[in-house]
């Protein structure tokens, strides 16, 4: 052994004492920390609680999550919601591989989503949050589609309407000439998906040829841009932009529904008016901030929800939603 | 400057149609460069005037809020963008700099697959940065078990600009007379002397350009960090490689997605703190560059 070996062997033994002491100072330190949360915890819920709490999914539904981490910061300032947007499927993907503690969704879990799930074993519950009501817009000088018909929107959309039907008077015969300018929304969302399915009666079912977004602004824009012009999107889009663009009132069959609030949360908006849902698993309520943050959200969905600008759920909905997270409390123990 | 131009000509030379031609292509080649010129001049004001009214310092000591635009700021993403580009800078410079050397110093490039590397490391400069976002959460997220972190953000970001900065790297290598090395290995000094005191001092203001450059493109991705699980919403800065995090790109694609007026205003004032960051890092490589370079 040369000196420069000598040395060298002695530093990497110095290192490994210096790592191994590290080590057992880590482990020494952890139980008092440890036991500072469990204290918190059973303080009941007003203890300042810390942590984090991951929620992702549906772009639809992120705002109301969003809303609800922010008012729920004024009260537990030290647990970290996050909020992602990675679309149902994508968030349901993450749920599912154990990543995330709430999945927020525009649409009920699927049988294959629920069996990835299964096989990882995650417990999960279905909690219904909010009504949202697709609203189907035209521009402030459309004088003649005031109310339109399912089948008219169907006959609009459909994929056979695909290059032919492309002036209002082919929609209905006492709808003037004018050029018919589609906008809709992009393929990857929730609410393509719905939209589709409702009106056009199978999901993905689509003409090809409109200018598609996952900007709703765009929609905005491109709506009050033209006088022909047609396009649909979340109902808090059109509060927003209730100055720029006229609402269309929906006939289902059984007269001309406005969206609104009220008729939403009747249940008379059909089929355009949808729950929105967040689906905590069973393992994360176990955790007192997961739970905190859900008790929150339950406690105080018609604030978070009005400020979000969504339709809030009616009382029965409401008692439902109370209901189901108490039998998740007790499902998670 | 030690930059090669065509020395201009003090002889008129005057012979027919010539002067035409040589103002046509100097005309064209001037506007080219207006072309480009123009539109980053409009982009640039068209952000600071849209942004304008809420460039303040809300917008870098307020965190982020879905409620109310005007309380709203990009605290977390900007401490978040930091995070994941230092980070990534960590990774990837030296990892990019060794891997220069060992291709323009060491490799044998008549064996076979010296050569395949070669290749491949330009294909990979050219591939959808999606795709690495896909590697980053299949392997990185997920196999290593890293999560959806900042690190696993830089990591992903870091093999994404990995094939600039060797391939910058190379050139500044290359770029080193032969005179230089053959002159310190006739002094006696070993191979990695050679490098390490003569060859890579002399390459630095190459490799800062290029490291810049490749940060640079790394601090504007949004593409893969949309699958590495970079939040939308958060109210905390990072505090550590294992935390959850946002980017200035993910908040700002955020913002303009957003129905309120307030946030689009927002959105700019935030495109406007991306570049000044980026502005930053630019005169950083041109200070390193102008204070290393040597003419031979």
């Amino acid at each position: 052994m040369t000196s420069g070996q000598r040395r060298l062997s002695a530093v990497a033994t110095a290192a490994l004492v210096v790592s191994l002491a590290a080590a057992c100072g880590g482990t020494n330190t952890t139980p008092p920390a440890g036991g500072d949360s469990t204290s918190a915890a059973s303080e009941g819920g007003t203890a300042e609680l810390s942590g984090q709490v991951k929620a992702d999914g549906s772009s639809t539904v992120a705002p109301l999550t969003s809303a609800a981490a922010e008012f729920f910061a004024e009260t537990q300032p030290k647990i970290n919601v996050t909020v992602g947007t990675s679309g149902t499927g994508g968030g349901f993907e993450k749920f599912c591989n154990g990543e995330t503690d709430i999945s927020d969704a525009s649409r009920p879990i699927k049988d294959e989503e629920k069996a990835a799930c299964d096989a990882k074993s995650i417990a999960f519950s279905e909690l219904t949050v909010a009504t949202d009501a697709l609203t189907v817009v035209v521009n402030k000088e459309n004088t003649w589609a005031t109310c339109l018909t399912t089948e008219q929107l169907k006959k609009m959309w459909e994929p056979a309407a695909e290059g032919k039907i492309t002036n209002w008077n082919q929609v209905d015969a006492k709808f003037p000439d004018e050029p018919l300018k589609l906008f809709g929304a992009g393929t990857d969302s929730g609410t393509f998906d719905y939209f589709t399915d409702e009106i056009n009666g199978e999901e993905g079912a689509s003409r090809k040829d409109y200018s598609p977004s996952e900007d709703d602004n765009v929609t905005v824009q491109g709506v009050s841009g033209s006088k022909g012009g047609v396009g649909y999107f979340g109902f808090t889009y059109f509060e927003e932009n209730a100055d720029k663009l006229k609402a269309v009132e929906i006939d289902s069959g059984d007269g001309c529904v406005a969206p609104s609030v009220e008729a939403a949360q009747a249940g008379k908006y059909t089929p355009l008016s949808r729950p929105l849902f967040i689906y905590p698993s069973v393992a994360a309520v176990k955790r007192p901030e997961v739970a905190a943050f859900l008790q929150y959200y339950v406690d105080n969905a018609h604030k978070i929800v009005t400020d979000a600008k969504f339709i809030p759920l009616n009382a029965e909905q409401e008692s439902k939603l109370k209901s189901d997270f108490a039998a998740l409390k007790t499902q998670a123990g | 400057m030690a930059v090669l131009t065509t020395p201009r000509s003090n002889v008129e030379l005057a012979s027919k149609g010539r002067p035409v031609k040589e103002t046509a292509f100097r005309l064209a080649l001037l506007a080219s460069l207006a072309i480009a010129l123009i539109f980053l001049v409009a982009l640039l004001a068209y952000v600071f005037i849209e942004g304008s009214p809420r460039l303040d310092s809300r917008l870098w000591s307020n965190m982020p809020s879905i409620r109310d635009p005007e309380i709203a700021g990009a605290q977390s993403a900007i401490t978040g963008t930091l995070w994941v580009i230092s980070l990534t800078a960590l990774f990837t410079i030296p990892t990019g700099i060794a891997a220069a050397i060992y291709l323009e110093e060491y490799a044998n490039t008549s064996k076979w697959y010296n050569r395949v590397i070669e290749l491949n490391i330009q294909n990979l400069a050219a591939i959808p940065s999606i795709v690495y976002g896909i590697l980053g959460l299949g392997i990185i997220a997920r196999t290593f078990g890293l999560g959806f972190s900042v690190i696993t953000a830089s990591l992903t970001l870091g093999l994404l600009v990995l094939p600039i900065v060797i391939i910058a790297a190379r050139e500044a290598i290359r770029s080193v007379p032969p005179s230089i090395r053959e002159g310190s290995l006739a002094l006696g000094a070993t191979q990695w002397q050679t490098i390490s005191r003569q060859v890579l001092p002399a390459s630095i203001p190459g490799i800062a350009t290029g490291s810049i450059l490749a940060l640079s493109r790394a601090i504007g991705e949004a593409a893969p960090l949309l699958m590495l699980g970079a939040v939308s919403f958060i109210r905390f800065n990072p505090d550590g490689v294992f935390a959850s995090y946002t980017v200035l790109p993910i908040q700002i694609f955020n913002w303009i997605a957003q129905s309120r007026e307030g946030f689009h205003i927002l959105a700019s004032a935030a495109i406007v703190i991306l570049l000044a960051i980026l502005l930053l890092m630019n005169s950083v490589a041109i200070w390193l560059r102008n204070r290393y370079q040597r003419r031979w």
